[in-house]
């Protein structure tokens, strides 16, 4: 029998970073906001110190920071025919356990999606025509657009503290940024990162071969910063253990060095932790969420009522978390009817190795998002026609690290054990670059997200389903990309290169990127979406959705920075329209 | 080597210490002869001391097999000298060997290549079944051998039908062969991450001895602030590697 707690203003469901910005601004609103976490406190001082943080091996290959298969995973499947069978471990993809989420242990690559890339259908079908998009590609209209964001990308950018250099202000082009990005009110708050000679190189050639070379925007402090919250961070070193680690230098943005500082201290907040939500609460006419019910670790069961609820963990939890309280109608593949769990889409990613030889890059001189890009192959920055397939992604060189557990490039060819590949890592280590295409997945019908027959978690409750695979549009776009990929390295001057493409069927064993989208979508139709494009459910107008699982299909692009415009775009409305009057902020 | 030989008397005595007053009420504590300090419990000790988990017949397996896979030789020490039998033989008998943070409920089914590692076995088992096979299996081809006994010849022939997929083991699951990108499909697959992650992780977990692997590569080690090189394009930058410990240089000479 769950215990019922007093009820309180706001709670929310799982505290990263869109958790730690909700809480912020409520609290500064002032609502009585309770936040539930199922993992543990983590602060820098304490658990990401330099003494230790630097630890491979702990961090990144047991999964200190991670969600532990164990307590919760996933099944999966390529396609409806096949069973699926539980993630065991971790592979592909990386969801975090504990306060700060993955926001802990993120790169810091903080972009912003392009302008087209919200009105994905009706841009593509207006510049190709209907019967460019396949009849199974589900994608759709975000029902927000970039201008109405813009000023949300923004405060994130502030908040954080973003490294990088405008390449449109207010329209007008700037030398050295990217001039494919929408345009900015202001430009970055803090300068580019110092390059590292890898990307540099890959900088010259990409100028050398046509292309727009700019630094990518990072959330690795480029000088010591004081955010608008007056909560300071500290520069870079450049110590290369950034994803997968916390920061110890306090110079990655992330819930802890941005907002926790000031929020921890506000009386009418408070943060349980080790306690997991394992329902929403519904009042019994099915239209209002009366607050949640968690569970700590000794087993004991509370009731939180609550006026707002916030889903605020990863994708997969707050997917997970609706299918499991019977809320909205769950997707079925089959008739195509249905929304929760609907459009789940990832990323396509591949990379080529360039082997220098005799250029030293020192690879550990690295932080997560320092880096060259290039997004002249990103959304419908170029002419798709007669090339089968819409949107596309960046091109990157990264210095992120040279932890070599992970990293130890050897040429093609190379045998995988032995006096040879002991040879060929001595020789290649300093000397390589890699370039990443990080390309969008569209969303497809087949592609979705519900509720295992089969398999239970820990709590006894089913595992989250997930039954994906690239189709034709991700293969022939990712194809692309490492081509043009190749162009670049081949005009970097190498002695060999090493085109990685990814072929053939997604698989839940190598890791690729922790951007999983969708199963919640947000549109500006109820049968198609969730949410609206405040996050806010269709049916359950007290009931927001946050993070990625809102995205109708995945864009070329790390999530977090559309994630935290989304969620301050959400906040403006609530405080100035949803507070005064409680109800639907769209009216259909 | 001395420095280490001082500071692994010191942690064994430490270890004793604690033994002693364990369940006592005392606190009080009589410190000399060295800094008291030990390991953090979630650790595995740098010492070669007992095997935790191997038997000595598994032990000499490993050795054999991670000395065909990073081999000494003109380029300098290999796994077996970084002490990655050692590194391993503590990561099987501690979480990872349990395989405590997975997800270990059935059914179980073969699957596909891309629904990953479906054995019912932790990577304890799985090594404990496997090598039991590998060395059957050579007992039978070469004339009543064991793996560790061949000639690195015939090491390497055994471990690149292992490899291959030529030589399935019996019992341990699904993928005899390693796909593209998948690193933990097989036991080949599994015992290479385990090399090279004990040729490369921090020297506190038992590999990476005198920091053989960072050495070979270049790789600095536990630094934290590069900034004064990140504009050094080009250059071989001269820094010492050191583990998170420290390195040997950093405890100054007792006598």
């Amino acid at each position: 029998m769950a215990k019922k707690l007093p009820a309180v203003d706001v709670v929310l469901v799982g505290f990263g970073w869109t958790g730690a910005m909700i809480g912020e601004e409520l609290t500064a609103a002032g609502l009585r906001t309770v936040a539930l976490e199922r993992g543990g406190w983590r602060d820098t001082s304490t658990d990401f110190a330099v003494t230790f943080a630097q630890d491979e091996l702990r961090y990144m290959w047991r999964g200190h920071l991670f969600q532990e298969p164990a307590h919760q995973t996933l099944s999966f499947r390529n396609d409806s025919n096949q069973t699926a069978l539980p993630l065991r471990h971790l592979g592909s993809f990386l969801p975090a356990s504990g306060v700060g989420g993955a926001g802990v242990h993120w790169n810091g690559q903080t972009w912003r999606f392009l302008p087209t890339d919200f009105v994905m259908r009706s841009h593509n079908e207006q510049r190709y025509g209907a019967a460019a998009l396949p009849q199974d590609m589900t994608v759709q209209d975000w029902g927000v657009t970039y201008d109405e964001l813009e000023p949300f990308y923004d405060k994130f950018e502030y908040l954080c503290g973003i490294a990088g250099k405008a390449g449109n202000l207010k329209g007008v082009k700037q030398d050295g940024g990217n001039p494919f990005e929408g345009p900015r009110a202001r430009d970055f708050p803090n300068p580019p990162l110092e390059m590292a000679y890898g990307p540099t190189l890959f900088g010259q050639a990409a100028r050398d071969t046509g292309h727009a070379p700019f630094p990518c925007p990072a959330a690795n402090m480029s000088r010591a910063y004081t955010n608008p919250l007056g909560v300071m961070l500290a520069p870079c070193t450049y110590c290369g253990f950034c994803e997968k680690f916390g920061c110890g230098n306090n110079s990655k943005s992330s819930p802890q060095t941005t907002i926790l500082p000031v929020l921890m201290r506000r009386d009418n907040f408070e943060l349980r932790t080790e306690s997991e939500v394992v329902r929403i609460n519904m009042d019994s006419t099915g239209k209002r969420a009366t607050g949640v019910t968690y569970v700590d670790t000794q087993g004991n069961e509370y009731e939180q009522p609550a006026e707002m609820v916030f889903l605020c963990a990863y994708i997969l939890h707050n997917v997970h978390l609706l299918l499991l309280s019977g809320i909205g109608t769950p997707y079925d593949p089959r008739t195509g009817q249905g929304v929760v769990g609907r459009n789940y889409a990832y990323q396509v990613v591949s990379s080529v190795d360039v082997f220098l030889g005799d250029k030293i890059l020192n690879p550990f001189v690295g932080a997560g998002a320092l880096g060259v890009g290039i997004d002249d192959y990103n959304g419908d920055n170029f002419d798709h026609t007669g090339l089968g397939f819409i949107g596309g992604g960046y091109l990157a060189c990264w210095n992120t690290n040279g932890r070599p557990i992970e990293y130890h490039p050897v040429p093609k060819g190379t045998p995988k054990w032995g006096s040879k590949f002991k040879k060929a890592m001595a020789e290649n280590y300093l000397t390589t670059a890699t370039i990443s295409t990080h390309g969008a997945v569209m969303a497809n019908r087949g592609n979705f997200l519900d509720l295992d027959p089969t398999y239970r978690d820990a709590r006894g409750r089913p595992l989250l389903r997930m039954t994906f695979d690239f189709h034709d549009n991700e293969h022939r776009m990712s194809d692309y990309l490492t081509d043009r990929a190749v162009d670049i390295a081949k005009a970097m001057k190498p002695r060999s290169i090493n085109a990685k493409k990814r072929t053939g069927h997604y698989s839940v064993v190598p890791y690729q990127t922790t951007h999983n989208t969708g199963g919640a979508a947000m549109g500006s139709d109820p049968k198609t979406s969730f949410v609206n494009k405040y996050g806010q459910s269709w049916d359950v107008p007290n009931l927001f959705v946050m993070g990625s699982a809102v995205f109708p299909q995945n864009a070329g692009y790390n999530p977090t920075g559309t994630i935290g415009a989304l969620t301050y775009f959400a906040l403006d409305a609530i405080k100035k329209q949803y507070l005064k009057s409680p109800g639907p902020l769209v009216q259909l | 080597m001395p420095d280490t030989l001082r500071r692994r008397t010191v942690l064994l005595t430490g270890a004793s210490l604690l033994a002693v007053y364990a369940g006592t009420r005392s606190y009080a504590r009589t410190i000399t002869g060295g800094i008291p300090w030990m390991p953090g419990p979630g650790d595995a000790p740098t010492d070669t001391g007992a095997l935790k988990f191997f038997t000595s017949d598994e032990a000499a397996f490993i050795d054999a097999a991670v000395a065909r896979l990073i081999p000494a030789d003109d380029f300098g020490p290999g796994a077996k000298e970084a002490g990655v039998t050692t590194f391993l033989d503590r990561q099987l008998a501690g979480p990872y060997g349990h395989a405590e943070t997975w997800y270990m409920g059935g059914p179980w089914h073969d699957g596909t290549k891309s629904q990953g590692y479906q054995s019912r076995l932790t990577p304890a088992a799985l090594y404990r079944t496997a090598i039991k096979a590998i060395d059957d299996h050579c007992r039978q081809a070469f004339g009543g051998k064991s793996f560790s006994t061949l000639s690195p010849d015939q090491q390497d022939s055994v471990l690149t039908d292992l490899e291959k997929g030529k030589f399935k083991i019996e019992g341990i699951g699904p993928h005899a062969v390693e796909i593209e990108g998948a690193k933990e499909d097989s036991f080949f697959s599994v015992l290479m991450q385990n090399t090279i992650e004990g040729f490369f992780s921090d020297p506190m977990y038992g590999g990476n001895r005198d920091m053989i692997g960072w050495k070979l590569i270049g790789f600095p080690g536990a630094h934290y602030d590069y900034r004064p090189y990140i504009g050094q394009h080009g250059k071989k930058l001269p820094i010492e590697p050191v583990g998170l410990r420290g390195r040997p240089g950093w405890t100054p000479h007792q006598s």
